[in-house]
């Protein structure tokens, strides 16, 4: 197994670890908390495959992929912030309101 | 097989083995700080990952936007959670969930093994050398005017993406303003150390910034890099209790904001109009053209993600 | 290996140590004033030692110079920090640990 092919697995096991707590916790940052784990998942895999070029050089087009990736998540993270903050200014809980535990 | 060839193997286990306990960690600790604060450890770990896979522009960007700015965004949003908000639950409750929800923690943890037995299983049966489109880079990287493959691919090769991805960052800072942004929080002016450190720090980060922008086109670095210093350095001013003058929040911000934008779309219609293809830059010219489009769009990115940090609205002079 | 890499090892080590040290002390320090101590002593030479390592390796002078500004810093960033978290802790009365 090369280096990237158990890059690649870490990855894959980041997407999973996050997405098993997006849907099990419900406190909306935590969930915002996956969703970028999900996503450094996920850049992890392409950048990983993108150094199976043997000795040479790394395929730089998924390393772009990952550099805008990374800036488009963090704009989405703030967006989800301020989401998740207007809806405890109307509920009071930062909670989805069919999951809230009660 | 020795020791010497086994330490790189160790060094990438252990990497991998950190990288996984740390996400945990974060997703699954009972205080919410205590979750951020691992988030940021688990980005600093992935900048490693990204070195050990000959990836340092990516390593760049994501220890500062990823680990960095990320945490401050999330610190700063815990910080306006009261202490009832961020619990995540009383003691009852955790014992009610206990009780009733043992079968709803099963059956996602079963069926996302699963799905990671797949993917493992997908990623494996890929070839095991594979150059993808970096041949095809090099071949034409002559005619992009940087030497940098991942500069080239991001502005000129793949500009398209680029464009749009800036175009979603100033999307992004529309929403959260027409939201109502983040509460303002109550200022504490800052100590004589940080003071003092903000006035130290400001000039040297933005030099630093100027210097990723200009090494870019041969070396890592580039346009975001630049840009996420230059975020820094507003995120350190705003902590320090700087906030702009008035009389440069209304439109000189908004012709910052939009100068990376605009140019980039000028730049992609006049290729059009002079009956080339969209991004298509003439190759004598293709240096200056991207360095010009990455100082905007430093300009820009660097702005916008100071602005989303701040949250809400900066008053203009009308006072709106 | 030359005589440089043999050096470099060497002081690669070193820092390595100290950055443990100061990871241990993190861990078994009873409050946040000395795991702050720990970690900024610690981490600091630790980082002095790994960036002469590398400028032993690094064959050109403005390596060196651009490795000492990073180093520089580092030391400010973590100082000032270090004193912001203390002066938080304390505003917020956590008291320092006595035997």
């Amino acid at each position: 197994m090369s280096p990237a092919h158990f890059f690649a697995l870490v990855g894959v096991g980041l997407f999973c670890i996050g997405l098993y707590a997006l849907i099990v916790r419900a406190h909306l940052l935590r969930k915002i908390l996956a969703i970028n784990v999900m996503g450094s998942g996920v850049f992890l895999v392409l950048a990983a495959l993108a150094k199976r070029t043997g000795s040479a050089a790394p395929d730089p087009v998924p390393h772009a992929m990952v550099i805008t990736g990374i800036v488009v998540a963090v704009a989405a993270t703030a967006f989800a912030l301020v989401l998740m903050l207007r809806l405890v200014a109307e509920t009071g809980r930062a909670e989805l309101p069919d999951e809230r535990i009660e | 097989m020795d020791a010497l060839t086994l330490l790189p193997w160790i060094f990438d286990g252990v990497t991998g083995l950190a990288l996984l306990l740390l996400a945990s960690w974060a997703l699954a600790s009972p205080r919410l700080f205590t979750g951020i604060v691992m988030f940021v450890a688990f980005g600093l770990m992935m900048s490693i990952a990204w070195v050990r896979l000959d990836a340092p522009d990516i390593a760049l960007a994501e220890v500062a936007i990823g680990a960095g700015l990320t945490g401050a965004l999330l610190l700063a949003a815990l910080a306006r959670l009261t202490a009832a908000q961020a619990a995540q639950e009383s003691a009852s409750q955790s014992a009610k969930r206990k009780r009733t929800l043992r079968l709803f923690q099963w059956a996602p943890a079963l069926l996302l093994a699963m799905v990671a037995a797949g993917l493992a299983y997908a990623v494996q049966s890929l070839p095991p050398d594979s150059a993808g489109l970096s041949a095809d880079v090099a071949a034409n990287i002559a005619r992009s005017g940087v030497s940098n493959p991942v500069t080239a691919v991001l502005l000129n090769f793949r500009g398209y993406d680029t464009l749009l991805e800036i175009l979603v960052l100033l999307l992004a800072l529309i929403s959260v303003w027409t939201l109502g942004g983040l509460s303002p929080q109550r200022t504490v002016p800052p100590g004589p150390v940080l003071d003092v450190l903000t006035r130290v720090l400001t000039p040297v980060l933005l030099l630093l910034s100027a210097y990723l922008l200009w090494v870019g086109a041969r070396s890592p670095g580039g346009a975001f890099q630049a840009a996420a210093v230059l975020a820094a350095a507003g995120v350190l001013l705003l902590l320090a209790g700087w906030r702009p003058q008035p009389r440069f929040t209304g439109i000189p911000l908004r012709l910052v904001l939009v100068a990376g934008p605009v140019l980039f779309l000028a730049f992609s219609l006049v290729t059009i109009a002079t009956g080339r293809n969209l991004m298509e830059y003439p190759p004598p010219r293709a240096g200056v053209l991207i360095f010009l489009l990455e100082a905007a769009a430093t300009l820009s990115i660097g702005v916008t993600l100071v602005a989303l940090f701040l949250g809400e609205r900066p008053p203009d002079k009308e006072g709106q | 290996m030359t005589p440089s890499d043999y050096a470099a090892s060497v002081l690669l080590s070193v820092g390595a140590i100290f950055f443990l040290a100061g990871t241990v002390g993190l861990v078994r320090f009873p409050d946040v004033y000395t795991r702050l101590h720990a970690l900024t002593k610690s981490d600091n030479v630790g980082l002095g030692f790994v960036i002469t390592g590398l400028a032993v390796q690094s064959g050109s002078w403005f390596v060196v110079g651009k490795l000492l500004l990073i180093w520089v810093l580092v030391l400010a960033a973590g100082a000032s920090v270090a004193h912001l978290i203390a002066n938080g802790a304390a505003r917020r009365g956590i008291p320092t640990w006595t035997r």
